[in-house]
């Protein structure tokens, strides 16, 4: 008989006060015991609509029965059969959209905490298990994958296992995209990623940083070096300002600097490491999506005073997975529902001094299918903020398409490609995750990059 | 300085730059090309001692490696076939000038340079251009060399006495390419600058290089850094590049010595 418990065994958590002050992990993860007795939810039903929901197909019901047992090397063989980062989509996958979404027991209750198990799983494997070596057949083909997150990450990874010689080309001094330079430390542990990378590389996938394609070496020149085919997941490291008066004042950030400056370059040890970051007393984040959370969170971390998410729709159409809006909200950021910033204003030295914000209300739904903001005339006001956080999407970076003849892209710059295969308009050049779809999931990105894998090797076997 | 960087000298162009990172746990500071030779697969930067990471880098000796060199980055100059290219340089900004004014001068069009620094010991590579250029114009705050003043009386001068050039390169402190192009523009001068401001990945991924030129907002990471002068709103780039100033000066006490 299945644990009947309507809720998910709870994880502990630091207290929200204590942890708005650090940068340690905010969730704590599940002990052997609290992961066994949550295993124990899953009904084990016969459709799986679980497995559906997730992008990488993990045979979700599978791993949790191997964690019901106790047999936790098991359940990370199973994950791991289909995710090759584990420890990283169990802290940082929107569940509630994906496998939890679909499950039954989320029709009655809570559905079945498979995001907190896989976190488990995977850092139990981490503290436990000796490095497996490994021998892989070579095959002799070379293939180049540009960019080092979670797609390019995830493309090698596949690739190598099934014997190709694979270069990922990385952009930055340090691989993992965005889960090295976007998501913060408390969210995210570095040496965690780090270590994620590193199972990878130790399969024998070779990353060259500070190498960027487009610039350092095009694709084409890659081609002509006996890379057979190339990957492309360059991410969407291009921020969209708001193109409102006074964005290019000082203390005005993208969330992508903000972000990085702080996570990559580690400016909240600052000046141990000697790439600053400002933080005022009063900080406005525009946008509600993981980023804009994140963003927040950092900020009120690094010692603001009054943080605010100022955000034009209401909570409901607010993109962050659930988890992150309930964290801020715990941890003191005060949230602007229904404002749309209409300029940003300066002192004489050009310092942030204020913010402009028209009240807004809700409309018809627009092409998103989210109901959209509409300004209530009259209802401008101001906020007193010093630092200002621009966090509402990226799109994908213009390097690659600049500089690779018969590459089709979207006119908002998207790499166009074949929805089954992942390949481009140009042959033998494939592409997925954000420089494809615009900002989306770093689960999404590593479904298109096995995606690819699989039809990268399908054809270079011919 | 010559750093050994294959990826880099293979593909770099003048105008371009480099980002570089002295140590593990160092900026990513932008930095403009000197020089390359792709034979030795080398590229030559030039800077100077003005904070936390340039001074690590001025202790580096022969030999030594530093942490990360990436590059070719931002837009390659694009270089007209004039009747005669007047270069501007204040202090460092010879060093990215030089590249450009060579290749004008590999293209057949005669070149002239005015170099700009506080006192004889900030005018750098002189005998280089003397090289390529017809003439070489030295411009000192203290008169230690050549003219006493700014290269912006040296323009005026040449300006004044009929010399007819048909574009200006200006590369140096902000202030500087402003004056240059105040002028510039009353004589109808196309004039380019290039700009250095703060930045961190340098391929468009953080914004922070942002400057308004000709009423838009560019990234001077791939948009430049070489823009029309006058588009570029200098005031607003003075403003920007202050952002940090007290913290530049904290990690110096803080880290430096």
């Amino acid at each position: 008989m299945a644990n009947m418990s309507p809720n998910k065994v709870a994880m502990p958590e630091q207290d929200p006060n204590v942890r708005n002050k650090n940068f340690k992990e905010v969730a704590l993860g599940y002990t052997k015991e609290m992961a066994m007795e949550e295993a124990t939810r899953c009904l084990n039903c016969k459709n799986k609509p679980c497995v559906n929901g997730c992008p990488v197909n993990v045979p979700i019901p599978e791993f949790i029965e191997k964690v019901a047992a106790g047999d936790f090397e098991g359940a990370y063989e199973v994950i791991t059969s289909e995710n090759a980062l584990p420890a990283i989509c169990g802290r940082v996958c929107p569940q509630e959209n994906q496998c939890e979404g679909k499950c039954v027991r989320g029709i009655k209750g809570e559905p079945v905490g498979i995001g907190r198990m896989e976190r488990f799983v995977a850092d139990y494997h981490m503290a436990n298990a000796e490095p497996a070596e490994v021998s892989i057949e070579k095959n002799g083909k070379k293939v180049a994958v540009v960019g080092c997150g979670p797609a390019g990450i995830t493309c090698a990874g596949e690739l190598i296992k099934k014997g190709y010689e694979v270069t990922v080309f990385e952009a930055l001094h340090k691989p993992g995209g965005v889960l090295s330079y976007g998501i913060p430390e408390f969210r995210l542990p570095k040496d965690l990623v780090a270590k994620e990378i590193e199972s990878v590389e130790n399969l024998g996938v070779k990353i060259e940083t500070n190498v960027i394609v487009g610039r350092s070496v095009t694709i084409d020149e890659l081609m002509e070096d006996g890379y057979e085919a190339v990957f492309v997941g360059s991410g969407a490291g291009l921020p969209r300002f708001l193109n409102i008066p006074g964005e290019n004042y000082l203390g005005v950030y993208s969330a992508n600097e903000f972000l990085t400056r702080v996570n990559l370059m580690k400016g909240y040890e600052f000046p141990e490491y000697p790439t600053p970051v400002k933080i005022g007393k009063k900080v406005a984040v525009v946008g509600a999506g993981n980023v804009a959370m994140d963003a927040a969170r950092t900020a009120k971390r690094l010692g603001a005073d009054e943080v605010y998410i100022v955000y034009r729709r209401s909570e409901e159409e607010a993109p962050a997975r659930l988890e992150e809006l309930h964290h801020a909200k715990e941890e003191g950021i005060i949230f602007k529902f229904l404002n749309n910033p209409v300029a940003i204003k300066a002192n004489e030295d050009g310092w942030v001094e204020k913010m402009e914000i028209v009240k807004q209300e809700l409309g018809e739904p627009d092409a998103s299918g989210r109901r959209s903001p509409v300004p209530i005339e009259g209802s401008n006001y101001d906020i007193d903020v010093d630092t200002v956080v621009i966090a509402i999407g990226q799109s994908p970076n213009p390097l690659i398409r600049h500089t690779t003849p018969g590459l089709d892209v979207q006119k908002w710059g998207g790499i166009i490609v074949d929805e089954e295969t992942m390949e481009s308009s140009k042959d033998g050049v494939y592409a997925g995750g954000d420089t494809v779809t615009g900002a989306a999931t770093v689960i999404l990105a590593m479904g298109a990059g096995k995606k690819a894998a699989a039809a990268i090797d399908k054809k270079l076997r011919g | 300085m010559e750093i050994h960087a294959p990826f880099v000298a293979r593909k770099c162009e003048p105008g371009q730059f480099i980002i570089i990172r002295v140590d593990e746990k160092g900026e990513r500071v932008p930095l403009t090309i000197a020089d390359y030779d792709r034979e030795k697969e080398t590229v030559t930067i030039i800077y100077q001692v003005v904070g936390y990471s340039t001074e690590l880098l001025s202790k580096k000796k022969e030999g030594d490696y530093v942490a990360d060199f990436v590059g070719p980055l931002g837009q390659p100059s694009i270089l007209h076939k004039r009747e005669r290219v007047l270069g501007v340089a204040g202090g460092v900004g010879a060093a990215p000038l030089y590249p450009q004014l060579r290749k004008l001068a590999e293209m057949g069009v005669p070149v002239d340079v005015i170099i700009g620094g506080k006192s004889a010991e900030f005018v750098i590579l002189k005998e280089k251009f003397e090289e390529f250029c017809e003439n070489v114009f030295i411009a000192t705050d203290d008169g230690s060399l050549g003219t006493k003043g700014f290269v912006t009386n040296v323009l005026e001068d040449q300006i004044a006495k009929g010399v007819k050039y048909d574009e200006v390169i200006a590369i140096g402190p902000l202030i500087m390419m402003k004056n240059v192009v105040k002028i510039t523009k009353q004589h109808d001068i196309p004039t380019m600058v290039s700009l250095n401001p703060i930045m961190i990945d340098g391929t468009g991924m953080c914004g922070g290089c942002r400057v308004t030129v000709g009423g838009e907002t560019k990234f001077a990471c791939v948009d430049g850094p070489d823009f029309d002068g006058f588009q570029v709103d200098f005031d607003e780039c003075m403003k920007r590049q202050t952002m940090f100033r007290e913290e530049e000066h904290e990690c110096k006490i803080g880290r430096g010595k």
